[in-house]
């Protein structure tokens, strides 16, 4: 994601680079071997999903040209519109929720204190650790009658919750495996953008006798505010594709209730073997990606803006 | 130390505490569940440490045949993809970074944002068609899609910060550029090469969704193993637990050793593929 941040000022540095001339004509060899392979593993599967998704495409039968009627069914499947609302549902929760804590765990790993180092290392296991094998231990805690989370929850006296076996509660608990798995990723984003801030703000705050949630919400928010965007950023990305977590916990149950994009394009694809129909369902789905960065994106001008005018 | 100070002290260890306790409980409850018998398991309310520890379903899952075949499984299409994707994407993240092409991250970009399924797609077609699908050479090409843009993202990043004046001197002095690049840029870049290497085994040896489409049952890797084993056994979950443990295993202790690699590689950007 940093491209987008990163690639402005180093290229013009680079143009501005005075002993270009003592350059050797030519990189491109280096870049050869990687070029091949990203044409044939992300480039020819692309076009060949846009091409696929013009057909009527099923494993075993001929294909036949259908233009765009893939993607008019789309239109009117009702299990892709309700996969869509789940899939919002979904990705708002786990971009807000690992912000909050994420940023919260930033400002505390930033303050030192003894064994800071392999804190951070256990912290950011969560988000290393195989998926699968988290989310297998995850079913273990949901479970309703066995699961540890609902003895916990009547040591403080709430009744017990059916967690991932209810459609009411499937999005949630999932949410929270999916939180609990990504702060970590939010902490470090965050971490880095305190680790630039400079002092000077912080000690006039002391001397004015600022407290705590001032400094931090006049001071350090404003600063930050660069590094959550890329870190929502990211993690929108990551929420909209998750995948992992829910096949191997809900695998979209009960009925359809946790039925993501992802997982009704797994699906179509895989279950069904409806290959031309899945490409229709993999091209919206990227073009919904990008839609959502799109948006996220302009929000954050706008915000820019509106600070530059009342600025003046 | 003030009174204030002290406060100050005890709330940023109980904030600490807050905030690295649901990791820790949750890797601790893996470990009790997995050293214990299914009466233990089934107990309510719960039992955290059991009377009598299970290391048989550890035995269990290390002495069956299958989980060998796996490992091996594993270890092959991490180690190949890893392996290829290095020896690709070092030298690209090298000629990127000296052509300042920064246009061409944006294919890295759409790697990013695409979602894995739909490479498999078209590619699991490819692979029908070709015969290959039965073996892991499916598995190993297409985790390339994961390994080869965190290399090459991390590469590019590495050399850019990486002092041209030593390449500049060898040019003057004579050296070929591939002679450059093999004796000057690549020594200095090894610590850049073992963030890469790391990165890509962690998210390569993590991968799911690529195995339950194209492993058969002689090809599957650990991950899809396990996930297999919950639908067979849903109540024996001792074995299951050691199981997840064994397979994560690699990966939490590369996570707790190399932390400050995985960090430095985090924070420049390159998050997971697929």
């Amino acid at each position: 994601m940093s491209a987008l941040t990163q690639s402005t000022p180093r290229a013009a540095q680079s143009d501005a680079a005075p002993e270009k001339e003592l350059r050797p004509p030519s990189y491109w060899p280096f870049v050869v071997p990687a070029l091949v392979v990203v044409l044939a593993i992300i480039i020819f599967p692309w076009v060949f999903t846009i091409w696929m998704s013009l057909n009527e495409w099923k494993v075993g039968s001929p294909t036949t040209f259908v233009g765009f009627s893939n993607y008019l069914r789309l239109t009117g499947d009702p299990r892709f519109i309700e996969a869509i609302g789940h899939t919002l549902v979904y990705t708002v929760l786990s971009v807000v929720l690992p912000l909050v804590f994420g940023t919260f765990a930033a400002v505390v790993f930033h303050q030192k204190f003894a064994g800071r180092g392999f804190l951070r290392g256990i912290f950011i296991m969560p988000m290393m650790a195989t998926p699968v094998a988290i989310a297998l231990v995850w079913t273990m805690m949901f479970h309703p009658q066995l699961g540890v989370l609902n003895y916990l929850l009547s040591l403080v006296g709430i009744p017990a919750q059916l967690w991932v076996f209810h459609p009411a509660t499937v999005i949630p608990s999932l949410v929270l495996v999916e939180t609990w798995q990504w702060t970590p990723l939010v902490m470090l984003i965050v971490l880095g953008g305190l680790a630039a801030i400079p002092t000077e703000p912080y000690e006039s705050a002391q001397i004015d006798g600022a407290s705590l949630w001032q400094v931090f919400r006049f001071i350090t928010l404003p600063l930050i505010m660069p590094f959550l965007f890329i870190a929502g950023m990211i993690r929108m990305i990551d929420a909209v594709k998750s995948f992992d977590v829910i096949f191997a916990i809900t695998q979209g149950g009960p009925g359809s209730a946790s039925e993501t994009i992802n997982l009704y394009l797994y699906s179509v694809a895989f279950v069904y073997y409806d290959l031309g129909y899945g490409s229709a369902i993999a091209v919206v789905f990227f073009l919904l990606i990008v839609l959502l960065a799109a948006v996220m994106l302009y929000a954050r001008q706008r915000m820019l803006w509106t600070e530059i005018a009342s600025d003046a | 130390m003030t009174p204030k100070q002290i406060i100050g002290k005890i709330g940023l260890w109980f904030a600490v505490l807050v905030i690295v306790s649901p990791a820790i409980l949750f890797f601790l409850w893996m470990l009790s569940l997995s050293l214990k018998f299914e009466v233990d398991n089934a107990a309510y309310p719960p039992v955290f440490i059991p009377e009598h520890f299970a290391w048989k379903n550890y035995a269990d899952v290390l002495a069956s045949n299958r989980f060998v075949t796996y490992f091996f499984n594993s270890l092959i299409v991490t180690g190949s993809a890893t392996v290829l994707a290095l020896m690709v994407g070092v030298p690209a993240g090298y000629g990127i970074a000296r052509m300042a092409a920064h246009k061409s991250a944006i294919v890295i970009l759409i790697a990013r944002i695409t979602p894995g399924l739909s490479y498999l797609i078209p590619l699991f077609l490819l692979f029908q068609w070709l015969g290959l699908l039965g073996t892991l050479v499916p598995q190993i090409i297409i985790h390339l899609v994961v390994t080869v843009p965190i290399v090459i993202w991390i590469m590019i990043g590495y050399f850019e910060t990486t002092p041209l004046e030593l390449e500049e001197a060898a040019l003057i002095d004579g050296a070929g550029r591939w002679q450059v690049f093999r004796h000057v840029a690549l020594p200095i870049a090894k610590p850049g090469i073992a963030v890469a290497f790391i990165l890509a085994v962690i998210f390569s040896w993590n991968n799911f969704v690529f195995g339950i489409v194209l492993a058969g049952r002689e090809t599957r890797t650990l991950p899809v193993a396990v996930y297999n084993m919950i639908s067979f056994d849903q109540l024996s979950w001792g074995p299951l637990a050691a199981a997840a443990l064994v397979v994560t295993l690699p990966v939490l202790l590369l996570t707790v050793f190399a932390q400050r690699q995985i960090v430095a590689g985090l924070t420049a950007g390159a998050v997971k593929g697929g």
